[in-house]
């Protein structure tokens, strides 16, 4: 076990688990944001750096601090490490130029954008990054994809996080699509025009942390706090058949996996629930589902009609901060 | 000239075979380091020399040698950085091409001191016809019995391979180097693990210069004492400088590390003074990499001292008013280069180089690209000087390996010791786009 103080606050963990997940256990706002770790998928996590967190003590033994911020995800506690998130300025900055490099290449097309609403973007964004813009080139643009019947892919809003490549190497036995490409180059592909084609590929929608791969069973249907999740399930040959319905009235708009409040899903689902179980009929209701992911969505008015409910809740003080001028 | 260790021999016709090498002392390393010695103690002597890394970082060998993870039943292996492709280095390439054996000799050395039963030399996809070279050089000498099984009767074996990269400069980083040698993308991995613990295969890797492996097989030879007497302070040994630019005599050149600048730069045994006899405006001393340097500080220090070719030397005054020796790549600029155009040129680089997987880095790049483009060609705002200086600021440790630094230290440094010159683009966009259009005012007071 290992003790670890994180913004002040203390926690025990076991050994090997990772800053970002320490965080976790403390919850609330000490944790750091993630954009392309996903806790499912082994090996993700390192690249976006958004989770960057200051260590000012290495463990008990070797009280030195770490000379740079390190990616908290992929970050192993020691114990006696002394940790800054929210409490350091030079992580809080730091955060904000990387917000900033994310989204100068994002098209912020959130009002014609499906995910719109259950963004982990535009949530990252709301949270730390700022209200003014000084890229003023032309952004990078793509074609969108057509990744057989059910997937569009439109590179011109993904972040490369990696994650729909390590679930199509890790749930699904032939991957067919990966990066091509370097540099601001780089792009998802299924070189030429493949088509991903096997009875798990729908995940890949749910893990996408922006609107990049997006389900073409739900397209422009509905605006997502428009809808309703409930809790649902079914008895699935291929998956567990516990799944989140996305309703409005009578209709099933979507079905995705269940995710919990940082994003991730609890059990991935197979592409029978996912696209073709569209009648409440198919499924088992169970209750409707709390939202607890910072987005939009999560105002949960569906569960308890309250008034006046601030569209974006609790702001953190960092939003209304701008980089610091030279 | 002074003491030669990599060069003494690099110029007798033939020394490429294993023949004419031999003749000249060749391989005498390997027979002694089998026969005499324990691999902890060619590790030891390595250690003794102070020998540092000559890629670019200067970690101090030995102790890289050192860390390298020893457990039981996992191979071990050695891996030859040889992706040479900073711009302004060609001393690896220049070496390779005229004494493979030199190179492979040490390989062998040093993969005994490692314990590595297989190594490989890793080398960058333009060179195909070095690797030609070096692998007839790794033929005959497996003629020869100093390679495969049972070298020169020890029982000691080893196997060498020479594996091409497909041309990323990214490969040049460690562990982009081993994943590309797996067979994958060639991204760098997230630290740690280090690969002294887990790098080829999952197995403990040491990856080294060229430069540093073919230095070991004279440290055998002569004793670690001996190299450390060699050099000044902690920069023990000798180093290849690639010298390109306005000079008179580009070309390699092997230095004993503590040569002043002023006299590598202006005698007629090293770059033979500027070319034309023009004035010194600013060197990078390290490759493109490293901070770039204007003629008062590159000769002196901030505090008034002569500076010399060596790792302290250089990187003195931190990087307010020093760089770093970096892989000795030095590039001298003439009062006739445009400081603006070569820093876009860097970040042109940068960004065409750019793996793309950590975000502060994939977009940094291109947008300070984008920015001195801008400048360079006349369409500079006032505020994109600060813009590149906080943008470079944002990339700068944030990323998952070196390249991020690599790309903002060189527009950093060149606006921290040129802004005028950046001002003076941004303010007479006509003049400063007109052919051949350099600013000739006065270079910024060092603050140091």
């Amino acid at each position: 076990m290992a003790k670890v103080t994180i913004d002040g606050i203390e926690i025990e963990v076991e050994d090997g688990t990772t800053i970002l997940q320490a965080a976790r256990k403390i919850g609330g706002k000490v944790v750091p944001p993630a954009m392309c770790y996903y806790g499912p998928l082994k090996g993700s996590g390192g690249k976006c750096r958004v989770c960057l967190v200051k260590v000012t003590q290495g463990s008990a033994k070797d009280t030195r601090p770490m000379p740079k911020l390190v990616a908290s995800c992929i970050t192993q506690v020691q114990d006696g490490m002394v940790v800054e998130n929210t409490t350091n300025e030079e992580v809080l900055n730091a955060r904000k130029g990387i917000v900033e490099m994310l989204l100068i290449n994002h098209p912020l097309d959130c009002p014609i954008c499906d995910q719109a609403g259950e963004c982990n973007l535009q949530d990252l964004s709301y949270e730390h990054g700022v209200s003014a813009q000084r890229y003023e080139e032309d952004r990078r643009t793509f074609n969108k994809v057509d990744l057989g019947p059910y997937i569009q892919l439109h590179m011109t809003r993904c972040i490369l996080c990696y994650r729909c490549v390590y679930t199509a190497d890790q749930i699904t036995a032939k991957r067919v699509h990966g990066v091509l490409g370097r540099g601001d180059a780089a792009e998802i592909g299924t070189y030429i025009e493949n088509v991903i084609d096997n009875d798990f590929s729908g995940n890949v929608i749910d893990v996408c942390p922006v609107g990049a791969l997006t389900d073409k069973t739900w397209r422009f249907k509905n605006r997502v706090w428009f809808t309703k999740p409930m809790d649902a399930h079914r008895d699935c040959p291929t998956c567990s058949g516990k799944v989140t319905l996305w309703t409005r009235g009578e209709e099933v708009l979507r079905v995705t996996a269940r995710k919990d409040q940082y994003n991730e899903v609890e059990e991935f689902i197979c592409n029978t629930c996912r696209f073709d179980k569209k009648e409440v009929s198919d499924w088992t209701i169970e209750g409707p589902r709390h939202i607890d992911s910072s987005s939009v969505i999560s105002a949960n008015h569906y569960e308890l009609p309250v008034i006046n409910v601030p569209i974006v809740p609790n702001l953190p003080t960092s939003t209304k901060k701008n980089l610091p001028q030279e | 000239m002074g003491l030669k260790i990599l060069t003494e021999h690099i110029n007798v016709p033939g020394i490429e075979t294993l023949e004419v090498y031999r003749k000249h002392g060749g391989y005498k390393s390997v027979e002694k380091a089998i026969k005499t010695m324990s691999p902890e103690e060619v590790v030891e002597e390595v250690k003794t020399s102070g020998l540092r890394g000559r890629g670019g970082a200067g970690f101090p060998t030995g102790m890289k040698w050192s860390f390298l993870a020893k457990p039981e039943g996992v191979p071990r292996y050695l891996v030859c950085n040889a992706d040479e492709s900073e711009p302004g280095t060609f001393k690896d390439r220049w070496f390779m091409e005229k004494n493979p054996h030199a190179l492979i000799e040490g390989m062998i050395t040093s993969s005994y001191a490692l314990g590595a039963n297989t190594s490989y030399i890793y080398i960058r996809g333009e060179l195909l016809f070095v690797l030609r070279i070096l692998e007839k050089a790794i033929a005959e000498a497996y003629a020869a019995g100093l390679l495969g099984k049972n070298i020169l009767g020890s029982g000691y074996d080893l196997d060498l391979h020479v594996a091409p990269g497909g041309g990323a400069y990214i490969c040049g980083e460690e562990t982009a180097l081993l994943e590309s040698l797996e067979g994958k993308r060639g991204n760098p991995r997230n630290k740690p693990p280090f690969p002294a613990v887990k790098g080829l295969f999952q197995s403990p890797t040491v990856v080294n210069n060229v430069e540093t492996i073919a230095s070991v097989p004279w440290i055998v030879n002569n004793t670690g004492a001996e190299y450390a007497k060699i050099g000044i302070g902690r920069s023990t040994g000798t180093k290849l400088i690639s010298a390109s630019g306005n000079i008179n005599n580009p070309g390699v050149y092997e230095i004993e590390l503590g040569v002043p600048v002023e006299e590598f730069i202006y005698s007629d045994q090293y770059c033979g003074g500027i070319w034309k006899g023009k004035q010194l405006k600013a060197v990078v001393p390290g490759g493109s990499s490293v901070p770039i340097l204007p003629a008062n500080l590159i000769l002196k220090t901030a505090t008034g001292e002569d500076r010399l070719m060596s790792y302290e030397s250089l990187s003195d005054g931190g990087f307010v008013s020093g760089s770093m020796l970096g892989s000795g790549a030095f590039i001298v600029f003439d009062e006739d280069q445009c400081i603006v155009r070569n820093t876009w040129n860097y970040a042109r680089f940068y960004h065409h180089e750019s793996c793309g997987q950590c975000s502060p880095c994939r977009e940094g790049t291109g947008w300070m690209e984008k920015v001195l483009h801008r400048i360079e060609y006349g369409h500079g705002h006032q505020q994109d000087i600060d813009l590149l200086v906080s943008v470079s600021k944002q990339i700068e440790g944030n990323t998952i390996c070196p390249l991020g630094d690599a790309a903002a230290w060189p527009v950093a440094s060149a606006i921290r010791h040129f802004r005028h010159e950046f001002e003076w683009h941004i303010n007479n966009p006509k003049e400063a786009t007109a052919p051949g259009a350099v600013y000739r005012g006065q270079l910024d007071a060092v603050t140091a």
